[in-house]
């Protein structure tokens, strides 16, 4: 009768379809004699989803707060506060995930792959920051940011950047916004959040080179404000081109500008432009050619960078899995390499053919000698632009924050006489009331 | 005085036209996330039947102790005295003793049942996810212990590590209303 039952039980698990097809169990489950309950195999349920709704009512909160912090109140100490519980929440409480920077990806992949779900949570982070930066400016970056934030709070001797030289590194931004784009969109991989340098902090754990990342962007953070906000920041880049329109923004005085210098060095971030004259005669002449023969220049750029982008279409599509292991099969069975990987053994173990494969491969290669002609074309045009605007001059007639540039963390604020004043009357008007 | 005024009007067209396309392309946007969403969230998950046991789970996973955790699927189990996933090739004696045991933190407990049958339990505060066990097991064995992501542990990253160092492509997102792929006919959840 057992042997009857064990052979029930053998067949039964075999028909059942979700069990490996090659009869796997060479042992029968035994039939207990002494009662024996099987125990459940235990399935602790994924964390709540009203965090993730929390998270968003928290950041619409800190945003309209900020809003009030930076235009009304124009208290640096209120928004050093916002922003370290923001750091505190957002970095430590929530483990630094999920962050607007990291959403850019999310919504690329929720454009070019109809099958993903996006998490509500990553779109609403996307959205907000930006809004609010089309109606106020950065004050994402200045008070709500955890990765901003803990760059702020280690800010120790604030050394200038030349304009030159900070509008060249952030061409690196602009390619790692282009990188992760196009990564996120055909490469199957999300390097933004692979590389937050801060996630090893916010997590107290990871492996070595987050934490030699993070540690080396907070030493230069001592001496250069927010390097990764400044150089790095892919959702920076978007927050300034938005920036620029903005409705309202920080203005350094509260009133009218005297023109007494004192805030020209209180940006540790260089957004300050001093006013500008108008321009010399003999330069006019000299700056009008440069800039004809810029504009002409851009073009060539675009094609360059087009063309470079293309030609390193092999190198990009390494970064998809399937590309890496087709190109190790390949290796492996002309005997150009001796041995096999882990993936190499995974491929040879789902059955397979190499052809099959192959194809796969190609086509994703196809797809990133588009995306890379694309992104090369638009790094080209970057480039282009950031030499024409060297040759255009901006007329101001007083001390103004940079729309781009501007945090708005609020520093400037207290360097202005005219604010001083203004903070001396509200006293008064307060103390007489 | 009047080429400046309409080249002034200009820039602040561009500049509002600029700023409403900005608008609604967040707007965009947001419309997509809400319709891409209905499907509800997505968590990550091990498909054992993909599941080569490199080992990548217990290194890659940004917790101090992975979120991967080995578990068994009791109705699958032979219940073996000599169980190759718990006991080393070729061990001096079946029993407990720890020069024989395959589990480099002593995360599975064996216990008596009743002639010649034992149990084998994870005890997943111990258990790293290296997957030796796993790979012993599926060798010589049923196949009853597979990795599988533990959810009161993982933090459900936007770019998973494992995921990234994962050779075989074995780990994926599933819905979060059904965030396990167990082995064997005991679908819990």
């Amino acid at each position: 009768m057992t042997r009857w039952s064990r052979i029930t039980v053998l067949a039964m698990t075999l028909l059942v379809p979700s069990l490996d097809a090659l009869g796997e169990l060479r042992f029968p489950p035994p039939e207990f004699e002494s009662g024996y309950q099987f125990p459940q195999t235990t399935a602790p349920g994924a964390k709540a989803v009203f965090h993730e709704y929390i998270d968003s009512a928290v950041l619409l909160a800190a945003l309209l707060l900020a809003t009030y912090l930076i235009l009304r109140r124009r208290s640096r100490r209120a928004i050093f506060a916002l922003m370290l519980l923001a750091l505190v929440y957002f970095g430590f409480w929530r483990d630094g995930c999920i962050c607007p920077i990291g959403a850019i990806q999310n919504v690329t992949l929720t454009i070019s792959d109809g099958s993903y779900a996006i998490p509500i949570t990553a779109g609403i982070f996307f959205v907000l920051p930006l809004v609010f930066t089309l109606f106020v400016g950065r004050i994402f970056c200045g008070a709500v940011c955890p990765l901003g934030a803990i760059q702020d709070a280690v800010l120790l001797h604030p050394v200038a950047v030349p304009r030159w030289l900070e509008s060249g590194l952030r061409l690196m931004a602009y390619t790692y916004l282009g990188l992760a784009v196009l990564f996120a969109a055909i490469g199957n991989s999300f390097v933004i959040c692979r590389y937050d340098p801060f996630i090893g902090f916010f997590r107290l754990s990871g492996n070595w080179n987050i934490l030699i990342i993070g540690t080396s962007v907070l030493l230069i953070g001592l001496f250069i404000g927010r390097p990764y906000c400044r150089f790095l920041c892919p959702y920076g880049i978007l927050l300034r081109q938005m920036s620029r329109l903005s409705k309202w923004r920080v203005t350094i005085t509260p009133n009218e500008c005297v023109k007494c210098r004192l805030c020209e060095g209180a940006c540790p971030f260089g957004a300050i432009r001093e006013p500008t004259g108008d321009w010399p005669r003999g330069e006019y002449k000299v700056a009008k050619r440069r800039l004809a023969l810029l504009l002409l220049l851009l073009p060539i750029l675009v094609a360059a960078g087009g063309w470079g982008g293309y030609a390193l279409k092999e190198r990009l599509a390494r970064v998809h899995p399937k590309v890496r292991t087709a190109e190790r099969v390949y290796l492996e069975d002309t005997g150009k390499v001796e041995g096999t990987t882990n993936a190499s053994d995974a491929f040879r173990a789902t059955g397979r053919t190499r052809e099959d494969l192959y194809q796969d491969a190609t086509a994703i290669r196809g797809r990133f000698a588009v995306g890379g002609a694309l992104l090369g074309g638009f790094l080209g045009l970057v480039a282009g632009g950031k030499l024409v605007a060297l040759s255009v001059r901006r007329r101001r007639s007083e001390y103004e924050a940079d729309r781009a540039g501007c945090f708005a963390c609020g520093r400037c604020y207290q360097y202005c006489p005219k604010e001083r004043e203004r903070r001396k009357k509200n006293k008064e008007t307060v103390a007489g009331h | 005085m009047a080429d400046n005024g309409n080249s002034m009007n200009r820039r602040k067209f561009l500049r509002e036209g600029l700023w409403g396309a900005c608008l609604g392309g967040l707007g965009a946007a947001a419309g997509l996330t809400a319709a891409r969403n209905n499907r509800g969230n997505m968590v990550w998950q091990i498909d054992p039947n993909i599941c080569i046991q490199c080992g990548n789970c217990a290194t890659y996973c940004v917790l101090e102790r992975s979120a991967v955790k080995a578990v068994q699927a009791y109705a699958l189990c032979g219940y073996c005295d000599l169980c190759t996933g718990y006991l080393v090739p070729e061990p001096t004696a079946l029993d407990t003793s720890a020069e024989n045991a395959l589990c480099p933190t002593g995360a599975i407990k064996r216990t008596y049942v009743e002639d010649p049958y034992y149990e084998y339990t994870i005890d997943e505060a111990l258990c790293n996810g290296c997957g030796k066990c796993v790979k012993g097991c599926k060798a010589f064995g049923n196949g009853s212990l597979f990795l599988q992501v533990r959810h009161d542990r993982c933090l459900n990253c936007n770019e998973c590590s494992i995921a990234a160092a994962c050779p075989s492509g074995a780990y994926k997102r599933v819905p979060a209303d059904h965030p396990y792929l167990f082995k064997g006919v005991e679908r819990t959840q």
